[in-house]
């Protein structure tokens, strides 16, 4: 290929928050024409900070950026509009009751008149070319996740952006879905346009971009030909040391292996009358991690919450098993209940939620505070026991390493990955009989997650039965004993981890798929 | 019988006040501002409208001299000044330092109608006349000029053509308030601001700008409510705490014309009729009847706070964001 243009060039970034974190440091990066550049990092390495300084939403505190060979300062998105830079941001910046037309124009003032029409047609043949599907009638409100990001990508081409941004494109999309991404992205490029992906799939990497540029931990830790390079270079990359991509899966074998949950016939229904669970049977075991797999929004959340006594599902049963002596079983009907009739009951259930700030934790209260959500109904006096919390919190900061001011501190003001260790902290400091989460690595670096998989595998040695709900098909396959698939609420099977593959469970995943579109 | 031709007329100048008022703050809440000043910035730009006229009127050595142009201009021009004012308040305490809305509207409220009665009270110590009232009788025929030929047509007249230029004035502005809304470029901008600031921001829409120009555009459209009705309805004539509750009927009217200003111009004719309908509908001699009749506005606002939060259509929400301070750089 010829020699390519040089599209961006980004000189010693440099951008710190409130002097306390130092997102970038002095971070160098090159963006040809008609190339797509994977940008890498793990979380908290600064790519989205380096690319919201690109792309006008940040200003960085030093640095230079040159478009085209220029100089130039971007202040707002709309300087990088206005220099061709547009980036589709995690969280879409859509308004949800517009249509997709309206979206497009939003904020364009061309001094013309305000023609919502000829905008169709231009939005037409934008589509023509790239081989994009958007209705633009449509309101953005019943779109489906990969449409709204159809708009957004739409909305950037139609600013005519040469260079765009695009923050974590396929973590929402399904397999096919993010495919059809793909070919979008190698006809901008073949139209010359520059493409920046940022992610942290290293399968998307090798597969989509041309070169890749490396973050660590706020630094620029080189660049590489795609062609050149595997997983195990760039993961060496991204972390700075040789680390293992190993997980463990220590063999546990209870003393007395039983059944703890048994779900018969659940069908759950969302208030607006969709089925999220229809049917779905199966066991946990006591000593076991049983992995759900499942495309997002498959029912995992509804699934988990039945058993959390947080839904009330339409027909089926959740039942305990509080012990069996030979044949004889002693169990209890957890349908019907709520939390704290549940925990009456004796049972020591945990979850951990995919929200976690939502409904996990507290933002506003204290480290200290929010141990006591779950001990708070302890004891007879009328006044709460705020000793027990505290030493809670201490143990929890002390033995995961959270990085915290002190227990005084609120939660919200904590990284991502600290909040999730006081949550899960907090959830297995009960020495629960069954642990439930969703998601407790998503958002985590490499580090954080292993030292969450390390805790599930504690409670999984002290005989708990584990659900851990996730997305990475690598992780399910290599921490879990069994795993369950889901697939439009229903289950599609439930396979050996030891046995089973990555194709072999993506297939189950969208197994039932076709009817819908 | 009841008196249609008598009963529409009044109806319809109990709810100019209030449609005044829905306009502004439907334009108000679009920018993601939730006013609820409203009662207090009408209280205010009555007063201010009040005291131009007062002091213009005083000023005239001889009831003669009074120049009908000048007596429309001053009520008006203070009125907005006034009514402008509280808005710049409410934006520089919500928009520039973030300050919580409810409270900020509910402190303007406060702060607007004690500024009515302080100011009204003074100018009746002024006068010092005997009833606790001021009239601006000269002032009021002015604001109360009708169109000479149609007023005149009978029953016709009566129900189209028998009020005040502000009248007009109010029903105009409504219908231009949609059109801009649904069908400018400001107006897409706005909606944006109200429904997801970070979107707007994201596009190059300067949220600021459009908040306090919203708000104030939106107070100074209120202002006129009050104005209108001590001008228009009271016969100019001011009594403190005449003017009552209307500025959270409007308010209620926002949610009853679910933010499109089109249907506020029926719903606020609807609610003046509710208003006064206990005068047209015979209670006999028993006053708790005709209380309970009076309730009808409220009772109707209550049902219809019930019927709209059962029925959840999305296009019939309030803008997303509303009541929720924008920062950039919040995550």
């Amino acid at each position: 290929m010829a020699e390519k243009q040089l599209a961006v060039r980004m000189r010693g970034i440099t951008k710190d928050f409130a002097g306390k974190v130092l997102a970038n440091d002095n971070v160098d990066l090159d963006v040809y024409h008609g190339e797509i550049l994977a940008l890498l990092g793990e979380n908290g390495s600064g790519k989205t900070t380096l690319m919201n300084s690109l792309a006008g939403i940040y200003f960085p505190d030093s640095g230079t950026i040159e478009i085209d060979g220029e100089k130039v300062s971007i202040a707002s998105p709309k300087d990088a509009f206005d220099h061709g830079i547009g980036m589709v941001h995690q969280h879409f910046k859509l308004v949800n009751v517009f249509t997709a037309l309206e979206n497009i124009v939003l904020g364009i003032n061309d001094g013309g008149k305000y023609d919502l029409s000829a905008a169709a047609e231009k939005v037409r043949q934008i589509c023509d070319t790239y081989g994009f599907d958007v209705n633009p009638k449509q309101k953005v409100c019943d779109m489906s996740v990969s449409q709204k990001q159809t708009v957004e990508i739409v909305k950037l081409l139609y600013r005519g952006v040469d260079t765009l941004i695009l923050d974590e494109p396929t973590a929402v999309l399904t397999p096919q879905e993010a495919d059809r991404l793909f070919d979008v992205m190698r006809n901008m490029r073949a139209e010359g346009k520059s493409v920046i992906i940022i992610t942290h799939k290293l399968n998307e990497v090798l597969s989509i971009s041309d070169r890749v540029a490396v973050l660590r931990k706020g630094t620029f830790a080189g660049e590489v030909l795609t062609a050149e390079t595997n997983a195990q270079e760039l993961t060496d990359m991204m972390v700075g040391h040789s680390v293992s991509l190993n997980i463990d899966r220590p063999e546990s074998r209870p003393r007395h292996r039983m059944e703890r949950i048994r779900v018969k016939n659940l069908t759950v229904r969302d208030h607006e009358g969709v089925t999220k669970l229809d049917d779905v049977s199966f066991s946990t075991y006591n000593g076991e991690i049983l992995g759900i797999a499942g495309i997002s929004g498959s029912g995992q959340k509804e699934l988990l919450e039945s058993i959390a006594g947080l839904q009330r599902p339409e027909s089926g049963s959740v039942e305990y098993v509080v012990n069996t002596v030979g044949e004889l079983e002693e169990v209890e009907q957890l349908v019907g209940m709520d939390p704290v009739k549940i925990a009456e009951l004796g049972i020591v259930l945990s979850f951990v939620p995919e929200d976690r700030l939502g409904m996990g934790l507290v933002g506003n209260m204290d480290l200290a505070d929010n141990m006591m959500l779950r001990s708070y109904r302890n004891g007879t006096s009328p006044f709460v026991d705020r000793k027990a919390p505290r030493q809670l919190a201490e143990r929890v900061v002390d033995e995961l390493a959270v990085k915290t001011p002190g227990i005084d501190t609120a939660v919200s003001s904590l990284s991502g990955g600290n909040v999730q260790k006081i949550l899960v902290g907090r959830e297995i400091a009960s020495a629960p009989t069954v642990l439930l989460c969703a998601y407790v690595v998503r958002g985590l670096d490499v580090g954080s997650s292993h030292l969450i998989y390390d805790l599930l595998n504690r409670q999984k040695g002290n005989g708990a039965s584990v659900v851990f709900v996730g997305e990475d098909l690598d992780v399910l396959l290599e921490l879990c004993d069994r795993i369950l698939v889901l697939c439009g609420g229903k289950v599609s099977g439930i396979v050996d981890a030891r046995t089973a593959t990555k194709a072999q469970l993506g297939l189950m995943m969208t197994k039932m798929e076709g009817g819908e579109a | 019988m009841f008196d249609l031709v008598g009963f529409i007329p009044r109806a319809v100048a109990q709810g100019i006040p209030l449609l005044f008022g829905c306009t502004g703050e439907i334009i108000t809440e679009k920018s993601g501002n939730l006013n609820l000043g409203i009662p207090g910035v009408m209280y205010v730009g009555a007063m201010s409208g009040v005291m131009g006229s007062f002091f213009y009127e005083s000023s005239l050595a001889d009831p003669a001299q009074f120049n009908a142009l000048l007596g429309f201009l001053i009520p008006v021009l203070c009125c907005l000044l006034g009514s402008l004012l509280m808005g710049l308040i409410y934006c520089f305490l919500t928009v520039t330092l973030r300050a919580n809305q409810n409270v900020t509207g509910l402190a303007l409220t406060t702060f607007g109608v004690g500024f009515g009665n302080f100011f009204g009270g003074s100018l009746i110590a002024l006068t010092g006349s005997d009833v606790p009232s001021i009239a601006l009788g000269t002032t009021s025929s002015v604001f109360r000029t009708t169109i000479p030929v149609l007023s005149g047509l009978g029953w016709f007249g009566e129900i189209f053509f028998s009020y005040g230029f502000l009248a007009y004035l109010a029903i105009a502005t409504a219908l231009v308030a949609s059109q801009v809304l649904l069908n400018t470029r400001v107006g897409l901008e706005l909606r944006a601001v109200g429904e997801s600031p970070a979107t707007a921001d994201a596009a190059g829409i300067d949220i600021t700008r459009y908040k306090y120009i919203a708000t104030c555009v939106g107070c100074m459209i209120a202002g006129l409510g009050g104005l209108y009705y001590v001008m228009d309805y009271a016969n100019g004539v001011w009594s403190n705490d005449a003017f009552g509750d209307r500025g959270w009927l409007a308010i209620a009217l926002v949610i009853f014309s679910v933010w499109r200003p089109t249907l506020a111009i029926p719903s606020s004719i609807l609610f003046g009729g509710l208003y006064i309908l206990y005068l047209y509908i015979p209670t006999g001699s028993d006053s708790a009847i005709r209380e309970i009749y009076k309730m009808l506005p409220y009772v109707v606002t209550i049902l219809v706070l019930v019927v709209s939060s059962m029925r959840n259509s999305r296009e019939n929400q309030p803008p997303e964001s509303l009541g929720l301070p924008y920062f950039r750089e919040d995550r």
